[in-house]
């Protein structure tokens, strides 16, 4: 074990850290706006919408993340018509294609959470709020998506620490995140367990904070389950 | 362009096949590796030793908290040096090295394994203690326990969540192809860089891992319904 070389790593490691969490932060924020799409469709839309949504969940669950990369990355460059248009300013960009393809795939895991805590809303608070005379959308806003989302927050806990560690894939498409940074200094030192050691560490870290995070939302949204203090 | 997907000598058929049975071969290995891990990790969370608790919760908190792709990188780099290491404490001092296979199955087992060793846990858990008592009082051994009482009713308990397990170490025999393996994304990223046709190939893989996760939904599925036979439902 060289410890010097590990402790040398530290701060290099350190610098992937803000690539990782841009990758996290942007690819769960747009994720949850197509989660919520996505799931909105499938209940409430007609039937082709149904569908349609059903055949993208199921090929972004039943695909690894990274054919979806390289689908993105390399796929998508070989048209002349993606090439030509606006949006290549951000395809051509290792970066926005590794958001795209974040985005995509935690976008069909969280809709399918969304879905289900959608769908475990007691019926009878729903005919409630109906007997009160709510309008649907009123309905939605004020009783179906609070209960929903304090309802999903357990999964969605194990979904963004499921992305933390999916961020690493952005490394095989050139990206020096933390892991990029790790395999480059391995590759340079041969020190692979020092490295190892270091950059798994600032993974936990990273998981860890982000479970507390979750766990603080629960509590937050849960004030009628504490004791009255 | 569909002529590139044939068999014949212009097409990739043939290797993308094989690269989907490689594919299937070390997720098959890493699954039922990672059941052997998960066994053991599941019995030392279970067990009352303090020092073997403390061993398995380290293992499947750093495995499921650290990125596959690090795993697999300690493997790939570290592995070799690794087993070296071992073998000089038994007092073999040559050079070993191993094949990109058995690295690819380590690294996924060891992921699965941590996967594995938590859904192992709570079915066994979730056997009724009862049960236990009463195979105590009718004088079966603790073997014999495990046997006829544990471990049918655990398996039976166990498969939803071994189901998930499976799917996930299907899809991180992926990640393997870093390490040169021709597996499905191997081939497929050669054959794209060979071809210049990205999209077609990566298509096809997707395509590829599709087939295998349905067909395994649908076995694990089967296999759920058999092992609920005797099982009276609400």
């Amino acid at each position: 074990m060289n410890w010097e070389l590990m402790w040398d790593s530290v701060p290099t490691l350190l610098r992937g850290v803000p690539v990782t969490l841009q990758l996290v932060g942007l690819a769960l924020l747009f994720g949850a706006g197509v989660a919520f799409a996505v799931a909105l469709l499938r209940l409430y839309g007609n039937r082709v919408t149904e569908r349609l949504m059903a055949a993208y969940v199921f090929v972004f669950r039943g695909t690894p993340l990274l054919v979806q990369i390289f689908l993105i990355y390399y796929g998508m460059g070989q048209f002349e018509l993606v090439r030509s248009s606006v949006l290549w300013i951000y395809l051509r960009e290792p970066f926005w294609c590794a958001i795209l393809a974040l985005t995509l795939n935690t976008g069909a895991y969280t809709s399918e959470i969304l879905r289900g805590a959608i769908l475990s809303v007691p019926q009878g608070q729903i005919e409630a709020a109906r007997a009160c005379g709510m309008s649907r959308t009123l309905l939605f806003r004020r009783i179906v998506m609070p209960v929903a989302i304090r309802q999903m927050l357990p999964a969605y806990g194990n979904e963004v620490i499921l992305m933390v560690k999916a961020s690493s894939l952005a490394s095989t498409i050139t990206l020096l995140e933390i892991t990029g940074i790790a395999r480059k200094i391995i590759a340079q030192s041969f020190a692979v367990f020092e490295v190892f050691i270091v950059a798994g560490s600032i993974y936990l870290l990273l998981n860890f904070v982000a479970s507390r995070l979750i766990r603080y939302a629960e509590w937050r949204m849960t004030p009628y389950l504490r004791a009255r203090g | 362009m569909l002529e590139l997907l044939s068999f014949g000598p212009n097409g990739w058929g043939g290797q993308l096949l094989g690269g989907a049975a490689m594919t299937v071969a070390v997720s098959v290995s890493a699954f039922l590796l990672g059941l052997v891990f998960g066994s053991l990790g599941a019995s030392a969370k279970l067990s009352r030793s303090l020092a073997l608790t403390g061993v398995a919760e380290v293992y499947t908190t750093v495995v499921r908290g650290v990125p596959e792709l690090l795993v697999i990188y300690l493997l790939f780099f570290g592995g070799s040096g690794a087993v070296m290491a071992v073998g000089r404490v038994f007092g073999y001092e040559g050079y070993i090295e191993l094949n990109a296979f058995s690295i690819g199955v380590l690294a996924v087992g060891l992921i699965s394994g941590a996967y594995s060793t938590e859904v192992i846990r709570g079915a066994v858990q979730a056997v009724p203690h009862g049960q236990i008592e009463a195979a105590r009082a009718c004088g079966m051994s603790r073997w014999l326990i495990l046997r006829r009482i544990l471990v049918p009713q655990t398996l039976r308990y166990a498969l939803p969540g071994l189901g998930n397990v499976w799917q996930l170490t299907l899809k991180d025999t992926a990640l393997i192809s870093v390490t040169a393996l021709a597996e499905i994304m191997r081939v497929s990223h050669v054959a794209a860089g060979s071809t210049r046709q990205p999209f077609l190939f990566y298509t096809t893989a997707a395509v590829l891992y599709l087939l295998l996760t349905t067909v395994s939904t649908v076995a694990f599925e089967r296999a759920e319904r058999y092992a609920n036979r005797g099982v009276r439902r609400a």
